[in-house]
């Protein structure tokens, strides 16, 4: 299995140079067809051969060691259980986007600077999971990042991109730094970096701690914990929309498996407080990423913000984990656990889905300003009804997906005063009271989305005109709802094959056999808690048909008339509500004092025939409070090192040798 | 297995019956207060069929989800409260969902109706729609904070189990439960659009919420969407008086022989709601709707409260 996967990867690499050969100009050419339909199929053979593992049942790592790396490093690849559900996500995800792309490219100004590092992009998240040493892992990590930094920068004329770029490769390099060392407090001084030897070892407490809070930085930042979350809003709408989809979708969940893997794995060791911590970032980000979500008026950027939303509520999971394994109470971290790698799935499909549709809309009417948007769902049936899938399965409306792994978490969160820290134990209520609120919010904001684009009456001409897109596109998001609607329906199809993955990081079956069925959901087995998204949809259903039958007994015509309005209908489309105007109550009640959000209002006097102006005004607190004195420090060090350029060799020679008896010094002392 | 089918589909049929009852109730009780005399209670059932049979009005630029919106929200709303228990605890949907995924429901509701209120492209649907979002956005998680309280008490989301161990008495008075009973009634003051927070009479621009969303339906379309209102009203009396009014409720071992007393304590419980909510009503001023936050934002506080309290409580 093991050699299929690595054969795909390598072909990766050569679509790449395919890709590379790419000639400037509009649209995909020949080199962008055999980029994307052979990336489509290699993600495809991966995901089946993921499944395939999965199925299998048997849990039992598959390891292989190439010599090839560093001379004292040869290179160490496994899959297990973990890496074999997160390539699952990377190539299904992936081959969904790749056929997008065959559509999307079409209208790509510059593909050669997208084609060659699509493949390469895929091929780094497929390498990190199935990394089993420190090196190739940081390896794979750096392709994924820097495949994904020239992405991000293949619209590189517009002045936002070059910035977003810019903030996103900082981020990067800090986040590779913080794991550069994380893995070395992991391998300690004996130097040995393959994860074999890494479990054998046991770490100190401040060891450990070290590398919570490495990898916290490390993998927390690629996936958007705030509040290093600042470069995600920027990054990931700026790439091409099928490229977004993976960041967001993808690459995200790459990063929890790298939390998961240290966490859970690697180190192993679990202290209550870091459950306590991981549980308040979590809320933090969910917070944050929903309330900007809401406000925000592009589109794409609303689903980046939504994503960080997203990734708070899988670290709430993450962080229950912790709590609850610090605990001893395995069988009930392991529900969390569960619950959190559930809506990472979960989160995978809808998100990649939601910006497929925002690429659509963005294809067919040049916008992604909600202000320039409107009445989509008359010119675009398809995209409008699977925005909708998503819309409703992000806001976790149930049957559908969202809500399956959602209702988890909560049943994880309501065993919380079994933990016996004072802290937790009032933390936990707090943690399920910002969990149900931003996903309130998340409701409210993708009712926006979807009611401001799809809904309504064009804001502009282009809205006005509006066509449907290639078929290459609408097949990708169909398939992903229908596996929203199945996943949501049937959680067992995700459920049982995660099972023994989160078994073999816990020790302990989270659920018991019969907990999960293909009808039933009744995780907690002192509880009857229990949930039946299939029963529900079809008892639903019925009663619906029941509804429908008034249609044959009373009046079943339908008159088509203007709007009715109170009798003031008004044919401008100026007239409707706006993204702004929708979005300024819980702007208001949220926002005011968090954001400093302040309305200004510029009436003219009475005679003056000069128009009323409206603005709003925020601040991100995350910059001026943390990001601005960041960046002072490091002017500052800068500045006060500048001398150390302009000195004479003798110095130089001076400095090396104090240096050289500083190290020598220090081994002395820990040897 | 027979009889949970009997007392569902009698519930099924029983809610759909009783609720334009109740919201005529209400209207008769505010009409006495305020010295006049009021419509009959059969009013509500005359308005609903005098609008089905009118054709149905739709705006020329209506997409599909303006006019399946209605049959959706009804299905649901109808649906959720068929989940209830009212006169007896055995009934056959009972385990399908729990009061999570109840919530979830009404959460469906409110966002169907939102969308088609958006769907015309007014300015009226668009108010209505903002706004019945921002309460959701607090009421929705009051209500999973009063769940919480009762869940964590009785160890179970199960409205079944819930309902049934509460009624037993066991548990006696407890302070959480008394302040996430509070929060409830708060949660369903604001989710049934009632004053203080909005008025189901007016048809004042800027004090509408709910009217404003459903401003466009006409004919059957209306109907469906004040049917589904008065189910809502019925669902939250009777969720109140299943968890915190218990008494009387038939229990699924009781079976068949629970329904009588059950049936008769329900009536009156559903009577008593509708009086005091027509006094409440009555009683009390509206909000602006930006203070529409603070009470809600109470409401959620108090369960919040209810909460931590219930986890002090546990330690001592």
């Amino acid at each position: 299995m093991l050699t299929t996967l690595l054969t795909t990867i390598a072909l990766l690499f050569v679509l790449a140079a395919v890709g590379a050969t790419a000639r400037p100009g509009h649209g995909n050419g020949f080199a962008g067809t055999v980029v994307y339909v052979g990336t489509m199929g290699l993600c495809a053979v991966n995901a089946v051969t993921a499944v395939l593992f999965l199925t299998a049942g048997t849990g039992d790592a598959v390891g292989l060691v190439l010599p090839i790396g560093p001379p004292w490093q040869a290179t160490h690849l496994s899959l297990d259980g973990l890496s074999a559900f997160f390539l699952l996500i990377v190539n299904g995800v992936g081959a969904m986007a790749a056929l997008y792309g065959i559509g999307y490219g079409r209208h790509e100004e510059e593909p050669a600077r997208v084609l060659p590092f699509f493949p390469v992009f895929l091929a780094g998240m497929n390498l990190v999971p199935l990394a089993a040493d420190a090196f190739s892992f940081l390896v794979a990590w750096e392709f994924m990042s820097l495949s994904s930094w020239f992405l991000v920068l293949s619209s590189h004329r517009r002045h936002e991109t070059r910035r977003a770029a810019l903030v996103y490769l900082v981020m990067a390099a800090i986040g590779t730094a913080a794991l550069i060392a994380a893995f070395g407090v992991l391998a300690g001084v004996s130097g040995d970096y393959g994860f074999a030897a890494i479990r054998l070892r046991s770490l100190g407490p401040l060891e450990a701690g070290a590398v919570m809070a490495l990898v916290l930085i490390g993998a927390g930042s690629k996936a958007g914990v705030a509040p290093l979350h600042a470069w995600l809003p920027l990054a990931h709408p700026a790439a091409p929309s099928h490229v977004s989809a993976l960041m967001s979708g993808v690459m995200t969940k790459v990063a929890v498996y790298a939390i998961v893997r240290v966490l859970f794995d690697l180190s192993g060791e679990a202290v209550w407080w870091w459950g306590l911590l991981m549980l308040g970032l979590g809320c933090a980000t969910a917070g944050v990423g929903v309330l900007y979500a809401v406000v925000e008026r592009d589109l794409k950027t609303l689903l980046a913000y939504s994503t960080v939303e997203n990734i708070g509520l899988i670290m709430i999971g993450l962080g229950l984990a912790m709590a609850f394994k610090a605990n001893g109470l395995t069988a009930l971290a392991g529900l969390a656990l569960l619950a959190a790698l559930f809506h990472a799935l979960n989160h995978s499909l809808y998100k990649s889905m939601l910006f497929f549709g925002a690429g659509a809309v963005l294809v067919s009417t040049g916008h992604r300003d909600l202000e320039r948007l409107g009445g989509l769902i008359r010119k675009m049936p398809i995209t409008s009804s699977v925005f909708l899938v998503g819309c409703i399965s992000i806001s976790a409306l149930p049957p559908l997906n969202g809500f399956a792994s959602e209702w988890l978490l909560l049943q994880a969160i309501l065993s919380g005063p079994q933990m016996s820290q004072w802290g937790l134990k009032l933390a936990v209520p707090v943690a399920g009271a910002a969990l149900v609120l931003a996903t309130a919010l998340a409701g409210a904001c993708f009712v926006r989305a979807f009611g401001i684009t799809f809904l309504g009456r064009p804001r502009s001409p282009e809205a006005a005109s509006a066509l449907r897109v290639d078929v290459a596109m609408r097949i990708p998001m169909v398939i992903l709802a229908v596996a929203c609607v199945l996943v949501g329906l049937l959680p067992v199809l995700a459920l049982t094959p995660l099972t023994p993955v989160v078994h073999g990081l816990m020790g302990t079956s989270p659920v018991a056999a019969e907990g999960i069925t293909w009808l039933w959901l009744s995780p907690v087995a002192e509880r009857a808690s229990s949930y039946s998204g299939l029963v529900l949809f079809l008892t639903v259903a019925v009663m619906a048909m029941m509804t429908l039958l008034i249609k044959r007994f009373v009046s079943g015509r339908i008159r088509r008339t203007p709007a009715w309005d109170c009798g003031f209908p008004d044919p401008s489309p100026s007239t409707q509500y706006t993204a702004a105007s929708f979005a300024q109550p819980i702007r208001r009640m949220f926002g005011t004092h968090l954001f400093g959000a302040r309305e200004m209002v510029d009436m003219p006097d009475p005679g003056d025939s000069a128009p009323a102006r409206f603005s709003v005004e925020m601040k991100d607190p995350i910059w001026a409070w943390f990001y601005r004195p960041v960046v002072k420090f490091i002017g500052w060090t800068t500045e006060s090192t500048n001398a150390f350029q302009f000195l004479t060799i003798r110095e130089y020679l001076g400095l090396m040798f104090g240096v050289l008896v500083l190290l020598l010094m220090l081994v002395v002392v820990i040897r | 297995m027979m009889v949970e089918l009997a007392a569902q589909v009698a519930q099924v049929a029983m809610v759909l019956c009783l609720a334009p009852g109740l919201t005529g109730l209400v209207r008769l009780t505010k009409a006495r207060l305020v010295g006049r005399r009021g419509a009959s209670l059969l009013q509500p059932y005359r308005d609903l069929a005098r609008l089905l049979r009118k054709d149905a009005l739709v705006a020329e630029n209506a997409s599909w989800l303006f006019r399946s919106a209605p049959y959706l929200v009804f299905t649901v709303v109808w649906f959720t409260a068929s989940l209830v228990p009212t006169f007896t605890t055995g009934i056959l949907l009972g385990p399908t969902a729990d009061l999570i995924a109840l919530t979830a429901f009404l959460g469906s509701a409110r966002f169907f109706t939102a969308l088609a209120a958006l769907d015309i492209g007014t300015s009226f649907g668009g108010i209505g729609s903002s706004r019945e979002m921002m309460i959701g956005s607090l009421a929705e998680p009051a209500m999973l904070m009063m769940i919480f309280t009762v869940s964590l008490l009785v160890r179970s989301t199960s409205l079944v189990d819930v309902a049934e161990i509460l009624a037993t008495g066991e548990l006696g008075i407890r302070v959480s439960l008394l302040m996430a009973a509070v929060a409830l009634v708060m949660v369903a003051i604001a989710e049934n659009a009632r004053i203080p927070i909005d008025n189901p009479s007016t048809h004042l621009e800027l004090t509408m919420v709910h009217e404003a969303m459903v401003l466009e339906y006409s004919g059957r379309h209306l109907a469906l969407m004040e049917a589904a209102a008065m189910v809502k009203l019925l669902l939250y009396i009777s969720l109140i008086g299943c968890l915190f009014i218990p008494f009387g409720i038939g229990s699924r071992a009781e079976g068949i022989s629970g329904f009588g007393l059950g049936l008769a304590t329900y009536l009156l419980k559903l009577a008593a709601g509708g009086v005091a909510l027509g006094v409440f009503e009555t009683s009390i001023a509206k909000m602006r709707v930006f203070r529409i936050g603070e009470f809600l934002g109470g409401a959620l506080l108090l369960g919040l409260l209810a909460m931590v309290y219930l986890y002090i409580s546990r330690a001592m």
